[in-house]
């Protein structure tokens, strides 16, 4: 046990932030320090830059255009980026999909889309969830009926996250429903958002955004080569892609990254007032949760070893996720009570470009606090709740 | 001892529990919300005709003489239906220092038409430095000919921006935190040198962000003694901390309610998924600390009708527990709703948002722990 990088792995890391130093896009870290809403054109200029450095697909196999690296240089690069606040990549093409296609998919799938998605030409989106499956995610409804060389796919799809953005969903359909085990007749099918038949509609979440969709699919006609993979097989597929969904939602250097920032501003005296750190127990309240991302930290990276040497994420990543997105919810609360009652002012104006600093409300970013404290209640929803992931974990690893 | 409510109480609560269930419903509260100003005056002027605003004030003043349990009662049922017209900042707020310190013509002028719903008003007492503190004032007034000038910066003030009246303190003597040196001012909000700038706040009501920059008042705006505004101030805090303790109490039984039969329609793995013990513990346990927040109001109340010099001190054991235990009982309500929870579409998202705000209104729990420690009162059960 060595807790030291080596010296190889400083290099890397110094590589890392000088590549950041000048490849950073600088009106991008702008918004991104001043909290201002990133156009999906600006989302796609960073995956792009990352791409021409050849470090978007980091877990991608090298001859797909993945990096090859080490469980410590995975560490590294994510824990350089997010001491940057870079903008978080959309991870339904690169994390999601790719991962599928690569693993399932036909060579000519492979030729296909995964170079597209490699220098973020395409936007894909994800449509697992209906309105009646959600947990339940293999009572799904959505049909994908053969008709010579189309399916023919009717349903609803929903919480479809950035829908109106993509050019490409992949979906979860059934294909058959005379199998015993209903999870025999799901496939897994890839459909080009423009096709006639899909209509996209907004759904406006707790803080006011349009983050999610309800996608309907009204005879929507699917060539069958979009399907990825053997007929019936697509909710095997769809578990493994979970899993890696899982590994990358715990988001510890992005929090790490937060609690740093909140340290620095609650140690800020404002006039005639205590600093907010002076006080005992928002200290302490900030050193717990320091100590759980530490630990957290270590966990993700023994997860990370344990993948490098083969090994598959298993139901340990159901762990991450539960862990990872409690303590970014807390770190959330945290920033509203720092905020106090300029947590309270509903503002959206003041993050968008060049709003006239004299006029802002709160300091900072104070009060965009509540609006992230809303919107990421989300964290322990989506992806597998954290009750069903909680089932996995007594189930697959306790045994019960 | 008696928990019982007198047949007025009694009637008071069913009267706007009724009106919540038949004039204002979800939807209403939501166009009322969004619309233009932010709150109703047809509705606020119901609220004047069914008498609700003159409940708190004395019968010589043209009240109706009630109090904590009218104000619990009343509150409570605001909570349950969500409502964003501006009572808490009129009749709590701006009202309870007029009633306690105004005198016989500032009464006239002010506290007459806010009772009968034709005047809004705000009390401007949170600063951009202040937190939860309110003896932190650094806004100065002083002497100026037959008057005083009035400047600072006053922040997050409910109902600020269609306020008629500001009820504004200014240091007119001491350091900055001292809880001397305050005084009370009534100042009409179109007076020169001040500006507003109004914004929704994330519950869906409205305040303001107001700046006094020389701003002359005479000598009959001050309201109350010279210096000596503290324990007023404090007062009127810790009855709208009780208010909106009864209000977090309306939301949190609310939520809970809605989660349960939820729960029991919802329907995944073909079982409704209150049959699920993972979420039937935790609707068990958001029972109980709704529960548990009812009996510390109810503790709360009664030692203020008995002028219990242990009040103070419960109004912040009761602050930290709904503080703590509502969050809690909303975030769950949430997580249990699944994807359904943090839509805009469904009301269980605005109860959270307002649960959240009223978590840090008249300080948080942290704060509220501290000055019952503080209090020294931990001992007296
Ligand atoms: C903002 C957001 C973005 C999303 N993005 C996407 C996306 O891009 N694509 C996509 O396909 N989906 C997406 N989802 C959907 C997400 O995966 C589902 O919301 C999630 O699976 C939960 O389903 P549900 O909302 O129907 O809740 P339900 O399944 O109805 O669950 C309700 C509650 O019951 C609990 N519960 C259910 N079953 C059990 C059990 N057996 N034991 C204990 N507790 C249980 C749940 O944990 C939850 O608390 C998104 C959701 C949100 C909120």
């Amino acid at each position: 046990m060595n807790i030291d990088l080596t010296k190889e792995e400083l290099a890397f890391r110094d590589e890392v932030r000088e590549f950041l130093a000048t490849d950073y896009p600088q009106d991008i870290r702008r918004k991104q320090d001043e909290a201002i809403e990133l156009s999906r054109d600006d989302m796609i200029r960073w995956q792009k830059t990352l791409y021409r450095r050849g470090w978007f697909a980091v877990n991608w196999p090298v001859e797909y255009g993945g990096t090859g690296w080490t469980a410590v240089q995975k560490y590294i690069f994510a824990n350089e980026l997010a001491a940057a606040n870079t903008p978080a990549v959309i991870p339904f093409g690169v994390k999601m999909v790719a991962p599928i296609i690569y693993t399932f998919g036909s060579d000519e799938q492979k030729q296909r889309f995964l170079p597209d998605i490699l220098d973020s030409t395409t936007w894909w989106c994800q449509g697992y969830s209906e309105p009646g499956s959600g947990s339940d995610l293999a009572s799904l409804k959505t049909r994908a009926d053969r008709d010579g060389n189309h399916y023919v796919v009717n349903g609803t799809k929903t919480w479809t996250t950035l829908g109106q953005y993509a050019d490409w969903i992949f979906c979860l359909v059934r294909t058959s429903s005379d199998v015993a085990r209903r999870q025999e007749g799901i496939s897994f099918i890839l459909i080009d958002m423009q096709t006639k038949g899909v209509t996209v509609n907004p759904i406006i979440t707790i803080e006011g955004d349009h983050e999610v969709n309800e996608v309907h699919f009204d005879n929507v006609r699917v060539p069958v080569e979009n399907l990825v993979g053997e007929e019936g097989k697509g909710w095997t597929y769809g578990k493994v892609l979970l899993q890696h969904e899982r590994t990358n939602i715990a988001g510890v250097a992005n929090s790490q990254y937060r609690l740093r920032k909140l340290k620095q501003s609650a140690a800020e005296p404002m006039r005639g007032t205590k600093a907010l750190l002076d006080n005992d127990a928002f200290r302490r309240k900030i050193a717990r949760l320091e100590i759980e991302l530490k630990a957290l930290e270590y966990t993700e990276l023994r997860t990370l070893a344990s993948v490098q040497v083969g090994q598959s994420p298993g139901p340990e990543s159901s762990f991450l996720k539960i862990r990872g997105t409690e303590l970014q919810q807390a770190m959330d609360a945290l920033l509203v009570e720092a905020a106090g009652y300029y947590a309270l002012p509903y503002v959206p104006a003041q993050y968008e470009l060049d709003f006239p600093e004299g006029e802002r409300i709160g300091r900072g970013t104070e009060t965009i606090s509540s609006l992230r404290y809303f919107n990421n209640r989300k964290a322990s929803i989506y992806g597998g709740s954290n009750e069903i992931q909680k089932n996995i974990i007594a189930k697959h690893v306790l045994g019960l | 001892m008696d928990f019982s409510l007198s047949e007025e109480q009694a009637m008071l609560a069913d009267s706007i529990s009724r009106f919540i269930d038949t004039d204002y419903d979800f939807d209403t509260r939501q166009k009322i919300a969004a619309s233009n100003g932010g709150f109703s005056p047809e509705m606020w002027r119901t609220f004047a005709e069914l008498g609700w605003t003159a409940v708190p004030f004395a019968e010589s003043d043209g009240g109706l003489d009630g109090g904590p349990v009218e104000l619990m009662l009343m509150m409570e049922q605001f909570g349950r239906g969500l409502v964003v017209e501006p009572f808490l900042a009129n009749i709590v707020l701006a009202g309870g220092v007029l009633r306690r310190i105004a005198n016989a013509e500032q009464k006239a002028r002010w506290l007459a038409p806010l009772i009968a719903g034709d005047l809004q008003a705000a009390f401007a007492v949170v600063e951009p430095q202040s937190r939860f503190d309110v003896a932190n004032t650094a806004s100065i007034a002083e002497a100026s000919g037959d008057g005083y000038r009035l400047n600072g910066a006053k922040s997050v003030v409910l109902n600020g921006g269609a306020a008629d009246l500001l009820v504004v303190p200014a240091r007119t003597s001491g350091s900055q935190v001292d809880q001397g040196g305050i005084t009370l001012f009534a100042i009409p909000a179109e007076t020169l040198g001040v500006t507003r700038t109004s914004y929704t706040t994330v519950d869906g009501l409205q305040a303001a962000e107001i700046v006094l920059a020389d701003v002359t008042v005479s000598k009959d705006a001050v309201l109350g003694e010279i210096d000596n505004a503290f324990a007023t101030i404090a007062a009127v805090i810790d009855e709208a901390t009780l208010a909106v303790s009864a209000e977090a109490l309306g939301i949190m039984q609310t939520m809970h309610d809605r989660t349960v039969e939820y729960s029991k329609s919802r329907v995944q793995f073909g079982v409704p998924i209150g049959s699920f013990q993972a979420l039937q513990h935790r609707m068990v346990d958001s029972l109980m600390a709704c529960e548990q927040s009812r009996s510390l109001l109810y503790w709360c109340v009664m030692l203020y009708l008995s002028d219990d010099p242990r009040y103070r001190s419960a109004i912040s054991a009761l602050k930290y527990q709904v503080g703590t235990a509502g969050v809690k009982v909303a975030e769950e309500a949430v997580q249990i709703h699944g994807g359904m929870g943090v839509t805009w579409e469904l009301d269980i998202a605005h109860y959270l948002k307002r649960m959240t705000a009223i978590n840090i209104m008249f300080g948080n729990a942290d704060y509220h722990l501290d000055r019952y420690v503080a209090a020294g009162d931990a001992q007296a059960g």
